[in-house]
């Protein structure tokens, strides 16, 4: 993994929103390498600014919020340092493209698929139409539209919510671009397609090689497409590493939390675990660990210093003084102890998840 | 297995179909829909949008008219015209709790008022001093304070303003709540404690549910019996044990396939069942639900039938042995 080539470093990001006369600080000093044709899943709940970070990869902060501290390197430029839609021309759209939860909204209802398509690659490739059309209907056929030449000329209504989302990835994908943000890109859509979507994202990936950043509160979500996880809570990515050590290792009490709170995990008749309390108001300056209050694995200095990172291998770091060795020892909960041999068990012969195979 | 004989049927759907019309072209949105709900039980309706299980809970709010068939409540037909104090009364007993907290609750009215709507509907209270006390007490079983009476729903989370739409159902007493989608626009830890909340209103009062949801993992957690919708059709009913267990229409087990697990090792290799009806060999008599195990009822004609018994035997056999 060390000696993969990192395609994006963001480096002690900042953002802040100006609020009627407040200051809402809603990424605190968060840093990610991004390593070339990795796909990395940041995972939070609303408001822990998963979308916030990554729209800063693409200047599509909304109009009172700004970069206040950091840096984003990508292909030698700092894209921090980018302002007017000129500057972003070339990366946004092109380099680092964004797919959006809700396909209706990205779509224009009253244009047809296929204008819409070739709208882009003749931006952004200065293209002949016909030229275009025709690498239209191949991206079409690509994501998995059957007849797309026949399609092409059909408006998004004629479609449903999983081909249209197939529509917005080919949008997405006709440029080439280098790393292809999914901002919750399946939570509109039904289980079914959910899968099928992402299978989909996954194939493409494997073909066009290019790098993933999923944002989603989904953690089965995560275990599928997920090289790496971020989990961000109260603005700040609180633990990193593969995707195997975050489900099987966690370390963080809010990583603990989350896998926890899964039904999957639900005993029939008992209550599921659930986090208490609400996350933190991002108007104030938040002392110690921001999920201190909301834990009861708390120590006395998460209330009054913030945790540095600790190094639990190569590739995983937490943000929590449960790691620091003056601390107490303290297991994680029984419930996701041994993850694995329960999802082994709860998915193979005689469990509540096994699947017959089909032949 | 189900004793379902000695269990009180509290709302019943009989050969119930629903038709919108669109561009001059009758649609058949729910086609010939059966089920029985037990009082106290959590029956859920599985599948995904546009399977018409929305549109057959808002037929038992009677929101949607039925176009054949006819629905049952406490023995009494409630579909179609019904006297006034009848209705009164089922509206009263029948509630509904909705996906988006924010979109059902009144954004310029207090908690208070959003709570007390329903009594101030019906004139369900005594005196002003008797409608506080209720909507302390509901705000109260839903882990709210009373102090938040006066605030406006703005100002609260997704999960409390859930819970505000679960207390204003609570407060008008129902026998049955209609719950749709409840926790698919909530966050991952929110949602524990919706279900938490609604299982506790279970035990507590006996409250029955029609839980309608896309997602078969939560599913399970909260239901005791299932019923799997696809296109309008209803293609499976079973005890939610048992549909896990012995899952037989392929659409139930494309569904089964598509739960998320959170487990890389293991979603990393799945192989997703894709269902895909016109792959299917649908040849012989026209199919109907058929009762194959007590209480486990499939979509299916004579030929699929057979097919089905072979391989639930099949699958009763490596279960024993499992249990051995």
């Amino acid at each position: 993994m060390s000696e993969r080539k990192i395609i994006l470093s963001a480096k002690d990001i900042e953002v802040k929103f100006r609020v009627r006369d407040n200051y809402l600080t809603a990424i605190r000093n968060v840093s990610l390498d991004l390593y070339d044709g990795e796909t990395f899943a940041i995972v939070g709940e609303s408001g822990s600014g998963k979308s916030v970070f990554t729209k800063t990869f693409t200047g599509m902060l909304e109009s009172n919020g700004e970069i206040s501290n950091g840096s984003i390197m990508f292909e030698g430029k700092d894209l921090t340092k980018l302002v007017t839609d000129k500057d972003w021309e070339g990366i946004r759209g092109k380099k680092i493209s964004t797919i959006f939860q809700d396909p209706m909204t990205s779509l224009n209802p009253i244009r047809t698929i296929g204008s819409q398509i070739t709208e882009v690659i003749i931006k952004h490739q200065g293209v002949s139409a016909e030229e275009a059309k025709a690498q239209a209907v191949e991206i079409m056929e690509k994501v998995g539209i059957k007849n797309a030449a026949n399609r092409f000329d059909e408006y998004p209504f004629q479609y449903s919510g999983g081909m249209r989302q197939r529509i917005v990835i080919a949008i997405a994908l006709s440029c080439h671009p280098e790393i292809l943000i999914c901002d919750e890109p399946t939570t509109a859509l039904d289980v079914t397609i959910q899968a099928q979507i992402l299978q989909l994202i996954k194939e493409l990936q494997r073909d066009l090689k290019f790098t993933t950043v999923y944002i989603t509160h989904d953690l089965g979500v995560v275990a599928n497409v997920a090289d790496r996880v971020g989990v961000m809570y109260g603005g700040q990515i609180i633990e990193y590493g593969t995707a195997e050590e975050i489900f099987f290792d966690p370390q963080h009490p809010y990583t603990w939390a989350l896998l926890s709170s899964l039904p999957q995990l639900g005993e029939k008749g008992q209550d599921l675990y659930y986090i208490t309390g609400t996350p933190p108001s991002l108007y104030n300056k938040i002392l110690g660990d921001a999920f201190a209050p909301r834990n009861k694995y708390a120590l006395k200095i998460d209330f009054v210093e913030e945790p540095p990172f600790f190094k639990v291998s190569d590739t995983h770091y937490a943000k929590t003084w449960l790691l620091d060795p003056r601390a107490p020892k303290v297991e994680k909960p029984e419930v996701i102890n041994n993850l694995h041999e329960k999802i082994e068990k709860m998915t193979s012969k005689g469990g509540a998840f096994y699947v017959e195979q089909q032949q | 297995m189900s004793n379902s004989s000695n269990k009180e049927v509290l709302l019943s759907l009989k050969g119930v179909d629903i038709s919108f019309a669109k561009d001059g072209k009758k649609f058949r949105a729910v086609k010939n829909a059966n089920f029985d709900i037990y009082r106290g039980e959590t029956f859920s309706l599985v599948g995904e949008s546009g399977s018409g299980k929305t549109t057959i809970g808002r037929a038992i709010m009677r929101i949607n008219p039925l176009s054949a068939g006819e629905i049952i409540f406490k023995g009494k037909r409630i579909s179609g015209k019904i006297s006034k104090e009848e209705d009164m009364d089922v509206i009263r007993s029948i509630q509904m709790i909705f996906q988006d907290p924010a979109a059902s609750l009144n954004e310029r009215a207090t908690i208070e008022y959003c709570v007390s709507e329903g009594l101030y509907n019906f004139h369900l209270y005594k005196d002003e001093e008797d409608r506080i006390a209720k909507v302390d007490a509901a705000l109260e079983s839903v882990g709210l304070l009373p102090e938040h009476k006066s605030r406006y729903p703005h100002e609260f989370s997704g999960g409390q303003r859930q819970r505000v739409g679960i207390a204003r159902a609570m407060i008008m007493e129902p026998e049955l709540i209609v719950a749709d989608e409840p926790i698919s626009a909530l966050d991952v830890s929110i949602r524990a404690q919706v279900l938490n909340l609604m299982n506790k209103f279970k035990e507590e009062k006996g409250l029955t549910y029609l839980f309608i949801a896309h997602d078969l993992s939560v599913v399970r957690f909260i239901s005791d019996r299932i019923a799997v919708i696809h296109l309008g059709r209803i293609v499976e009913i079973a005890e939610t044990e048992d549909l896990f267990k012995y899952p037989l229409h392929p659409y139930t087990i494309s569904l089964l396939s598509a739960v998320p697990m959170p487990d890389p090792i293991i979603e990393k290799q799945k192989d997703l069942v894709v269902y895909d009806e016109s792959k299917r060999d649908l040849s012989g008599p026209k199919p109907i639900l058929q009762e194959i195990r007590p209480g486990h009822f499939v979509f299916a004609n004579d030929r699929e039938m057979a097919e089905y018994e072979v391989k639930l035997q099949q699958m009763e056999k490596e279960r024993a042995e499992l249990d051995k």
